[in-house]
């Protein structure tokens, strides 16, 4: 079976004068966490959309959904602590809900990338039935600096090498269990990221092309960006 | 849901842009994946517009032939992954005379309304027309094309007077290939002959009765009937050279596109007692009646095979800008957009 877990776990705190997580705001007329949940509702691959929003912003997510798109079956979840945290619920879910077995694909993907397309899931889906964990990235387009003190740099990385992480990130999800049950403490602490989960644990995790404005809405400056870019109907 | 919009910006420069698409509406969510390319498109492309045109229909997403695959369907009434062609016409009003086609409140896609070139199509449900499963894709993508000239043969049948032993086709385009195998296929009692400028494009009209360059006409060749698909500049010389050689109270079927007015030799269309007539795009009927000529024609569709020219797989925007510009430089033939940004 095949799932979308949409993470809406934010809190917004970085969003500026807003009261809400980023989730919530508006493009255009509808909020962005509906713009996302809309890309999954018409990709009959899935079986099940999982939301999985912070404990407060459950009843609140079960409502507007409710509100935008009638006779949805979307599911709404709490999340956890990290997003780590947030995917295991997800999967907990499906094992209770649904059984879960080796083949079992999750699609996670922020519920702050509205701007996702149809080609980006079909291609994860793709990638996790063909047997391989993936992440969908954009080349870097700004240099990376490293500095390992935060005042001198340490090193200058070959552009051409690095990618820019966007979601979704997808795989199997007894295999992300496992492995993430196998990290110590501190690993899992360090792991942000489900994608480098499967990195450390030595899975190979294949890249998926990204799009540039496939952008996370996390400062007001990105709001009003995605604001310019819905050009209206023509 | 917000939909990626590939639009024309300016000539030769295009943009991801975004429209919102309502998926509580009736509408049928069509994911392109064969676009063909049409002259009309490469002229807003290329910027051969006048520039009050490209002010007021720019920034649009071109293409208005295109096949994809029903994604999403509201009401459950096509299945997901059914193959479908898409009708750019979208009507907007009931008309018992006017076909749908020309009625001015229509909205035709990539010319005032975004084309397929987007992420996903919302189509209105009556716009969308079942591909049977056998059919080669790359045909299928230009069926637009094809009932264009399906739909301009039926109101010949239905405005040209009955002797119709000779009809010509003057072009040696995509469209006049076209309209002579059609016009060979739905009328096989007449004489089907082709007047073209190139005898290299000529010689595949092998299902024509007779062709000629246009400067090898014979004298005493006359026309019942004649159909013009040659546009642009030539307009006028092709018209002309028609009204020469068809004989009185015939039929011109123009279809050819010009930018600019055409000077025709209006004294002989009097003297000869002339009908004219245009044609410009068709309807949801003129598609069903293609499909269903197709399944009693097949041969019809591997003849089509011959015009499908060059096939570009499109994943980013500089390929989309490649694919017309690959189309600019064809000999002949179709360019089709592999759809798979």
């Amino acid at each position: 079976m095949i799932f979308g877990a949409i993470l809406a776990g934010g809190v917004g705190s970085r969003m500026g004068n807003t009261d809400k997580p980023k989730q919530f705001l508006h493009i255009g007329k509808k909020p962005i966490l509906i713009h996302t949940i809309e890309k999954f509702i018409i990709n009959d691959r899935f079986d099940a959309i999982i939301v999985l929003c912070p404990a407060e912003w459950v009843s609140y997510t079960r409502d507007l959904v409710d509100k935008h798109l009638p006779e949805n079956d979307v599911i709404v979840i709490e999340g956890g602590e990290l997003r780590n945290d947030t995917i295991l619920n997800a999967i907990k879910y499906i094992e209770d809900n649904y059984g879960l077995d080796d083949d079992t694909v999750l699609v996670t993907h922020d519920a702050v990338r509205p701007f996702v397309t149809h080609r980006i899931i079909e291609e994860n889906i793709d990638a996790v039935l063909g047997g391989r964990a993936c992440d969908t990235v954009i080349p870097a387009s700004d240099t990376i600096v490293e500095s390992k003190d935060g005042e001198i740099i340490s090193q200058i990385p070959n552009r051409a090498l690095y990618y820019q992480g966007q979601t979704p990130q997808s795989f199997k999800a007894k295999r992300f269990r496992e492995l993430y049950n196998n990290l110590d403490d501190a690993g899992k602490r360090e792991l942000t990221d489900a994608a480098k989960v499967f990195v450390v644990s030595g899975d190979p995790v294949a890249l998926i092309q990204g799009e540039t404005f496939n952008i996370k809405v996390t400062y007001p400056y990105d709001l009003q960006l995605a604001e310019t870019l819905l050009g209206g109907d023509k | 849901m917000l939909n990626t919009v590939y639009r024309l910006v300016e000539p030769r420069r295009i943009e991801a842009e975004f429209c919102d698409i309502d998926i509580t509406e009736n509408e049928v969510l069509v994911r392109p994946t064969y676009l063909s390319i049409c002259n009309a498109d490469q002229r807003y492309f290329q910027g051969q517009r006048s520039s009050k045109v490209l002010r007021e229909k720019l920034p649009m997403a071109l293409i208005h032939e295109g096949i994809g695959q029903v994604i999403y369907d509201p009401k459950g009434e096509f299945g997901t992954g059914t193959r479908v062609v898409m009708i750019p016409n979208t009507p907007q009003e009931d008309d018992d005379v006017v076909a749908e086609n020309y009625r001015r409140s229509s909205i035709f896609r990539a010319s005032g309304s975004d084309g397929f070139m987007q992420d996903i199509v919302a189509m209105r449900r009556d716009r969308v027309v079942v591909l049977p499963d056998w059919i080669d894709e790359r045909v299928a993508a230009f069926t637009e094309l094809v009932s264009v000239v399906y739909h301009a043969i039926d109101r010949f049948c239905k405005k040209a007077h009955s002797r119709q032993d000779t009809i010509a086709v003057w072009g040696d385009g995509n469209l006049a290939y076209i309209a002579t195998l059609l016009l060979k296929n739905r009328l096989p009692q007449s004489r089907i002959i082709v007047v073209g400028k190139h005898e290299y494009k000529l010689k595949d009209f092998v299902f024509a009765d007779e062709t000629y360059t246009i400067d090898s006409i014979p004298a005493e060749l006359s026309v019942d009937h004649a159909f013009e698909c040659v546009g642009g500049a030539a307009s006028s010389a092709a018209i002309n050279q028609i009204i020469d050689y068809i004989r009185p109270e015939g039929s011109i079927a123009i279809m050819g596109v010009s930018e600019e007015n055409v000077p025709v030799n209006t004294r002989m269309v009097l003297e000869k007692g002339l009908s004219v007539f245009g044609n410009s795009r068709s309807g949801v009927e003129d598609f069903k009646n293609l499909i269903a000529f197709y399944e009693e024609n097949p041969t019809v569709v591997d003849y089509l095979k011959k015009i499908v020219g060059e096939i570009i797989e499109v994943h980013t925007i500089d390929d989309m800008v490649a694919a017309f510009d690959s189309d600019m430089r064809k000999k002949g033939g179709k360019t089709i957009m592999l759809w798979n940004k």
